[in-house]
């Protein structure tokens, strides 16, 4: 129970929670779960769009700070719209 | 769903080997941090291998520096539901995840530990983020 964890078979990013940067306005924080042709599967995950105003950067300052606040148990990312993928850890709030 | 208790016991142990008291009431929670004085630190245990099995050893490791918290609770996410619930409602400007360390200092959240802080991580590395916050918030007050 105690040490590093491997997940054999997964996803090297499975159980971290990253950013999911899309080709549009969207940006998605949540916990990998794995990845296919469909697109990127993420658990507890919060959605911010900057077409309904604000700032991207600051949601995920807040985020990093703060904790996600999740709207989605499930969801998945379709492949066309992801641009990037990048560990929350990364941000230094 | 609680889990199966045989499975998490030893997940408890760990933390009260080390000296942290577990609450698994809300009448123990509310007992523990409704007074709020010196400094206290709450982990919020999980079941989740990746970020808890680091997370456990990591505060082992830090508590064994010479600055530390005054008291060390904790509580078990997806296990002591309620106690769970309502220990967040002491940090409640951060949202929640399992496992997660809230260090109190008279009440106030001087410092939070998320899960994504802890994904991936080492426990060492984890303990030394710890221990620099145990130095910066537990040592004496000028």
């Amino acid at each position: 129970m105690t040490g590093h964890v491997f997940h054999p078979g997964h996803h090297e990013l499975h159980g971290i929670t990253v950013i999911v940067e899309t080709v549009g306005t969207r940006v998605y924080v949540g916990r990998f779960d794995s990845q296919d042709d469909a697109g990127v599967h993420l658990n507890d995950v919060g959605v911010f769009d900057s077409a309904t105003g604000g700032s991207k950067a600051d949601y995920l300052q807040r985020s990093a700070r703060f904790g996600i606040r999740a709207e989605h148990k499930h969801l998945l990312v379709p492949s066309q719209d992801v641009a990037t993928i990048t560990r929350l850890a990364e941000l230094h709030p | 769903m609680p889990y199966d208790p045989r499975l998490i016991q030893p997940m408890r142990e760990e933390m009260t080997r080390i000296g942290a008291k577990e609450l698994t009431t809300v009448p123990e929670v509310d007992a523990a941090l409704g007074d709020p004085k010196g400094t206290m630190l709450v982990f919020v245990n999980s079941v989740c291998g990746c970020a808890a099995g680091n997370a456990r050893p990591a505060l082992t490791l830090a508590l064994k520096h010479s600055v530390v918290p005054t008291q060390v609770v904790t509580v078990f996410a997806g296990q002591d539901v309620e106690a769970a619930a309502r220990a967040r409602q002491y940090f409640s400007d951060y949202q929640p995840s399992s496992p997660s360390m809230a260090l109190l200092r008279d009440g106030e959240v001087v410092h939070f530990v998320h899960r994504h802080q802890i994904e991936g991580r080492s426990p060492q590395a984890i303990a030394s983020d710890l221990t620099a916050a145990f130095e910066r918030f537990c040592g004496a007050t000028v």
